[in-house]
């Protein structure tokens, strides 16, 4: 018998992301891309309800905030709150919509072979699609509020980076855990609310800190005020306080980003440890 | 077909074992996880393979047989990669594609054109593949005048159609096929039939997983049978089909086994009867067309002069399928005295439709059969099995003679 038969490649399991880089990405888009179809399928207005949601959420909040309770906050404070929503809205439709995304496409995972991180990843996607575009409505609302354009604008694609990393690997996490534990949705629901308040997005980081400074010093380590505070610095008016001044130093920074950074991994590797039973598990 | 030595198989497979966890008590809730954060979750191994290995050569057609719940499917599972094994090895060489399921991942709200090319993207073809063969794909399911329908308005015929012309428009030289064919109408099964042939001569190689025995004798070059997650039988996929068949009724014959009713004055009882095959044994399966004995033995308990027998095969549905009688050929059976024993058996081809069959007997005084003396029935039940099924209450042996009619002329060509 020889010994150097040669078999071929080896088959091996399903896992996170079989078939290499490329390919994930390709078949991420494909179904970001239908899904993006598909949800605005059957509606007359379309797309404009992905717009109009922020901005229906501003328009109560800025109400209520600025002329029945009365936020003082820094300049151009509702081009701070659409910002805030916007961004908000992006980290709220990607993690709540990757909770069951691997559970709805049960069909798939158990009849084809193919990188279950796809699943998550388009849910992100598609929410990056989104977040874009209201981006640009945001955009407007400034140029229209008269904040003055500049180059520091540019800076907010970095933030939006980290924000997606952040998210992405809240998104592998939810859906990877979900499979085993069904709590995960309620529990989730809850967890956004608090995360809501405790992002800055309403109350902003000057108001909290004239009264609770130790409060504010600790909310802006959660990497979505981080982000949020570094778009109002960098977006609406450099009155705003930078992150690093929040912080109280740029080393400080590092809290945030760490948090961002073990957030991702630990969203990678509790997903790819899951990735070879979903099929089964479901 | 042999595997030609010089190529490496398309497919190999190394003692690959497969278990499923099933846990006693499934905690599916953080509560019971919290009350009982200690306990570990007891759990049963469900071993759906156990230790397969095989091979299939490049440009084989290969069937994988066995009863629902053999492990089967969760073969093929393996093999394309959406299970992983607990032991074992497998490999391949060249693409791989995988039908468990006609149209999986189709969306009712799109149109065929999305989910065309989102299919093959999941499949594992670039945009641009997908894309390509969008058309080819289209032609081929005749769809071409509702390609801007959403698949939802589609007929389940068309739905059908679009998820199969899918399947076999992918660029693969491995194919993993499970029960697709038991979709769809004749004309529709015809054409997949055609397609098999077509991707057979293509020398692409394909595994076929189905309960189908006729379709394994029609393609499959070679087959596997798998009982209990367990590999029984390698080889010619006619001698798997009729391993298959045996495992298949053998269980349902004993099972369907009743007591019946007897009757007549009771001068004389059947005391046992049986079916044997061939070679002598007693049988609760036979294969169509084997030599086949109905035995037994009457006791006697009053003087009986020339009494009749008569035996009756009755199908499922209670039809007299076929009768064997001594009263119209075998007029005088002698006289019998009390205490005596006899010995009866009658022979036959065994021509029977394949299903299940019901032996009944009447032991009768002469004359017409009417003066019973003793009703045998539902004692027992056999079933005849068959590769192929035509429909037909029983198969007889038949040949065909078909002459061209030689006046006719030839289409004309280029004359």
């Amino acid at each position: 018998m020889a010994t150097t038969i040669d078999y071929g490649e080896a088959i091996k399991g399903p896992s996170a992301f079989s078939g290499g880089f490329r390919r994930s990405f390709t078949l991420a888009a494909a179904i970001a891309r239908t899904d993006f179809k598909l949800r605005f399928f059957g509606s007359a207005l379309g797309y404009l309800w992905q717009l109009m949601r922020p901005l229906m959420l501003f328009g109560v909040l800025y109400l209520v905030f600025t002329k029945i309770v009365h936020v003082s906050a820094g300049n151009h404070y509702p081009v701070a709150l659409l910002l805030g929503i916007v961004l908000f809205t992006f980290y709220g439709e990607a993690t709540g919509g990757s909770v069951t995304s691997v559970m709805d496409r049960e069909n798939m995972v158990r009849k084809i072979h193919f990188p279950r991180m796809v699943i998550p990843v388009a849910v992100v996607m598609l929410a990056s699609f989104n977040l874009a575009l209201n981006l640009v409505v945001v955009f407007i609302f400034a140029l229209v509020s008269g904040v003055e354009p500049s180059l520091s604008w540019l800076g907010l694609l970095p933030l939006l980076l980290i924000l997606i990393v952040f998210t992405s690997g809240i998104a592998m996490l939810l859906s990877a855990l979900y499979i085993r534990y069904r709590d995960v949705q309620p529990i989730w629901e809850v967890v956004m609310q608090i995360t809501f308040y405790a992002s800055l997005v309403l109350i902003p980081y000057e108001t909290i800190r004239t009264t609770h400074p130790r409060v504010a010093s600790v909310l802006v380590c959660n990497p979505l005020a981080a982000v949020l505070q570094e778009a109002r610095h960098l977006v609406v008016d450099p009155a705003w306080v930078s992150t690093s001044t929040a912080l109280g130093g740029e080393v400080r920074l590092l809290v945030p980003f760490g948090i961002t950074v073990a957030t991702f991994l630990l969203g990678l590797w509790v997903f790819n440890r899951e990735a070879p039973r979903i099929a089964e598990e479901l | 077909m042999t595997a030609d030595p010089k190529r490496a198989p398309a497919v190999t497979v190394q003692h690959v074992s497969k278990y499923f966890r099933t846990p006693d008590e499934a905690a599916h809730t953080l509560k019971e996880r919290v009350l009982h954060p200690l306990s570990r979750r007891g759990h049963r191994d469900f071993e759906a393979l156990r230790d397969v290995s095989f091979e299939v050569a490049q440009g084989e057609f290969f069937g994988i047989v066995g009863r629902n719940g053999s492990g089967k499917s969760t073969l093929l599972k393996c093999i394309a990669g959406i299970y992983g094994v607990n032991d074992g090895r497998m490999f391949r060489n060249g693409r791989m594609a995988t039908f468990i399921e006609l149209g999986v991942g189709f969306n009712p709200d799109l149109a065929a054109y999305d989910n065309v090319v989102l299919n093959g993207i999941m499949m594992g073809l670039t945009a641009t593949e997908a894309k390509a063969r969008y058309r080819r794909v289209i032609e081929f399911a005749e769809l071409e005048d509702f390609q801007d329908l959403k698949l939802k308005n589609y007929s389940s015929g068309m739905h059908v159609r679009l998820a199969f012309s899918v399947a076999i428009q992918v660029d693969a030289d491995i194919l993993l096929i499970d029960e697709v064919l038991a979709v769809g109408d004749a004309a529709f099964q015809q054409k997949c039939f055609d397609v098999f042939n077509r991707l057979r001569d293509e020398g692409k190689t394909i595994l076929f997983v189905t309960h189908d025995m006729s379709s394994v004798n029609r393609f499959c070059h070679r087959a596997m049978l798998l009982h209990h997650g367990e590999m029984l039988a390698i080889g010619d996929s006619a001698e798997i089909g009729d391993r298959y068949l045996e495992l298949n009724f053998d269980a349902q014959a004993t099972a369907a086994r009743k007591e019946g009713t007897r009757a007549g004055d009771g001068k004389a009882r059947v005391v046992e009867a049986w079916l044997e095959d061939e070679t002598g044994e007693r049988q609760t399966y036979f294969l169509q067309g084997t030599r086949t004995t109905f035995r037994g033995v009457v006791e006697f308990f009053e003087k009986v002069e020339d009494p009749s027998l008569t035996v009756a095969f009755q199908n499922e549905i209670g039809i007299n399928v076929c009768i064997v009688t001594t009263i119209i050929d075998h007029e005088h059976t002698g006289t019998y005295h009390p205490g005596e024993r006899a010995k009866f058996s009658v022979t036959f081809d065994n021509v029977l439709g394949p299903g299940r069959y019901q032996p009944l007997a009447n032991l009768a005084h002469r004359g017409g059969g009417h003066d019973l003396i003793d009703r045998w029935e539902k004692q027992l039940s056999f079933v005849v099995g068959s590769a192929r099924a035509t429909g037909g209450l029983v198969d007889v042996a038949y040949e065909w003679t078909i002459e061209q009619n030689s006046d006719s002329r030839p289409v004309a060509s280029s004359a």
